[in-house]
């Protein structure tokens, strides 16, 4: 078991940290890069200007600017954002908690809707629930995630519902076709043949048997919620890190974009691995 | 063939051919304004009225949906290609390739795309040209969108690689390289058709999504996403009717393709 972990800890930073590679890829090469406005400051004497320059110089090494920025990050110091003139660590721990909030709630929104779809194909063995079902979740997932927030604008409707009809059709076909493969698990039908209740034969029979793939399921889930998040929070206003992401994109504000990049990817990460770890504790626990 | 497949089909086939018929029609120019009938509601002159800059919205739309529907397939050619390198390859070769390749998708798909195409497309000049500016999208797309039907393929062609008919080739003394092409090709051919058009209707989504936060296609090129912008100004102007037009024109398109072309044996 703590091998597994350890594994699982060292792949989740090795992920983490190629990811952040790949975003500070991207910054270092964005046109703009280590072009400092100060230095068109008449103000500033030749020394001044040239100390910025210097500065700016330091970092055109790709895997120099990576270490320097991670080791500014370990030490705590996210940088200043230019754009916004704030120092980054603030705007994360003001932005943070309403992207958690937002997350959270549709997260919970979406399974608790999925659940009762499933529960009421299952357990009351109402056909037309899981027509009802197949019919949101196609008709939702043909709708892009910003359409989506935009109509939810336009009808007054808070945005963390938004977040949940993105999640939904993805949680209810997953959920539903898992637990339509356990429904014809040969235990199952037995289970059925004598008699036992639609509510024990699918908490006792058919959860337990794919416990481990929901599991893995709900993983899934926080990556698209969080991926969803930017859309949704730059479309409603909702004053969290997707919109912050957003703001940084359209100002190019390149250190919040390389530090927004790593927490959603640290984020993501953690989520699935959580998950896996869990799912991996119970295949051993039986 | 089911009715609703065949329906869907059609949907799409209609689709497709007034796109096309939207370039044999000089009536219809995306880019005409028309300055004194700006915003205007539907007449006869423009069937689903102007927007805010005197421009039709009919060819807008039928012009946006080609650079949608145009580009995506490209944008999945594109993620499948990489895809059947990154996945049918190792998959097919075995041993290292085949581990370093799966810790590879794992990591394609254990991050957020929606961010890396953020700020992928945040990094491009500010005077990149609005023709640059859809190829480099779908591009961005297609690049970064190959995860997902790479496992696929490696899955399927692991399978292959230990299917008997291969052993036998293999012991006749047939080269690697032979059967790849001859052999394991051909037979990935079906699961790549499908997840082709499993990422078409995707791409067509994110670009939408990308267009929509202003970070997808740029003016004055439509896209169905860029189009769906205007359903803000919708919101000022009240012709809901017109604005709205784009956003059914994707669902329809969306919803039919995966009625229409994807099947249940994916994996």
């Amino acid at each position: 078991m703590l091998k597994a972990i350890a594994i699982r800890v060292l792949l989740a930073a090795l992920t983490v940290a190629i990811g952040g590679l790949l975003s500070a890829v991207l910054v270092r090469c964005a046109p703009g890069f280590g072009v400092d406005e100060r230095q068109l400051d008449v103000r500033l004497n030749s020394d001044s200007r040239e100390a910025i320059r210097r500065e700016a110089e330091d970092q055109r090494d790709i895997s120099r600017f990576y270490l320097q920025s991670l080791t500014r990050m370990v030490h705590g110091d996210l940088g200043v954002s230019p754009s916004l003139n704030r120092p980054i660590r603030a705007l994360m721990a003001e932005r943070g908690p309403v992207t958690l909030r937002l997350v959270a709630i549709g997260l919970a929104l979406s399974w608790a809707s999925s659940v009762l779809l499933v529960l009421g194909r299952w357990t009351l063995d109402f056909v037309w629930f899981d027509t009802l079902g197949r019919l949101i979740s196609g008709a939702l997932l043909c709708i892009p995630t910003a359409g989506l927030a935009l109509l939810l604008v336009m009808l007054d409707l808070p945005a963390y519902l938004a977040m949940a009809l993105v999640v939904l059709p993805k949680s209810y076909q997953l959920l539903s076709s898992l637990l339509g493969a356990a429904a014809s698990m040969p235990h199952v039908i037995s289970a059925k043949a004598k008699g036992a209740g639609a509510v024990r034969i699918l908490g006792w029979h058919m959860v337990a048997v794919v416990r481990r793939e929901l599991l893995a399921l709900i993983g899934v889930s926080v990556g698209i919620a969080v991926s969803a998040a930017i859309p949704v929070e730059a479309l409603t206003g909702t004053p969290g890190i997707g919109q912050l992401a957003w703001q940084a994109a359209m100002a190019r504000d390149l250190p919040v974009l390389l530090t927004v990049s790593l927490a959603v990817i640290a984020c993501t990460v953690l989520a699935n691995s959580g998950a896996d770890l869990f799912a991996g504790g119970q295949r051993e626990g039986g | 063939m089911k009715p609703a497949r065949v329906a869907a089909t059609v949907v799409v086939v209609i689709i497709g051919l007034l796109c096309v018929a939207e370039s044999l029609l000089p009536r219809f120019d995306y880019t005409a304004q028309d300055r004194l009938e700006c915003s205007s509601r539907p007449t006869g002159k423009h069937w689903l009225g102007t927007d805010a800059l005197g421009r039709d919205r009919f060819a807008r739309l039928l012009h946006g949906t080609r650079v949608s529907l145009s580009m995506a397939p490209a944008a999945a050619a594109v993620s499948l290609c990489l895809a059947f390198l990154f996945g049918a390859v190792p998959g097919y070769v075995g041993g290292l390739s085949e581990r370093a390749a799966k810790a590879m998708i794992d990591l394609m798909l254990a991050m957020p795309w929606l961010f890396l195409l953020l700020i992928a497309r945040a990094a491009l000049p500010l005077n990149t040209s609005p023709q640059m500016s859809v190829a480099v999208t779908f591009l961005m797309l297609g690049l970064l969108g190959w995860g997902v039907p790479a496992r696929v393929l490696l899955a399927q062609s692991r399978r292959l690689r230990e299917s008997e008919f291969l052993l036998l080739a293999c012991a006749t003394g047939v080269s690697r390289s032979r059967l790849l092409v001859r052999q394991v090709l051909p037979n990935l051919l079906p699961v790549m058709w499908t997840q082709f058009w499993i990422a078409i209707p995707m791409f067509v989504l994110a670009e939408a999504n990308l267009s929509m936060l202003g970070l997808g296609v740029a003016e004055p090129i439509p896209s169905l996403g860029s189009l769906l912008k205007e359903i803000e100004s919708a919101m000022a102007t009240q012709s809901y009717a017109c604005s709205f037009s784009a956003l059914l024109v994707l669902v329809v398109f969306v919803g039919s393709v995966q009625i229409a072309f994807m099947r249940k044996e994916v994996g």
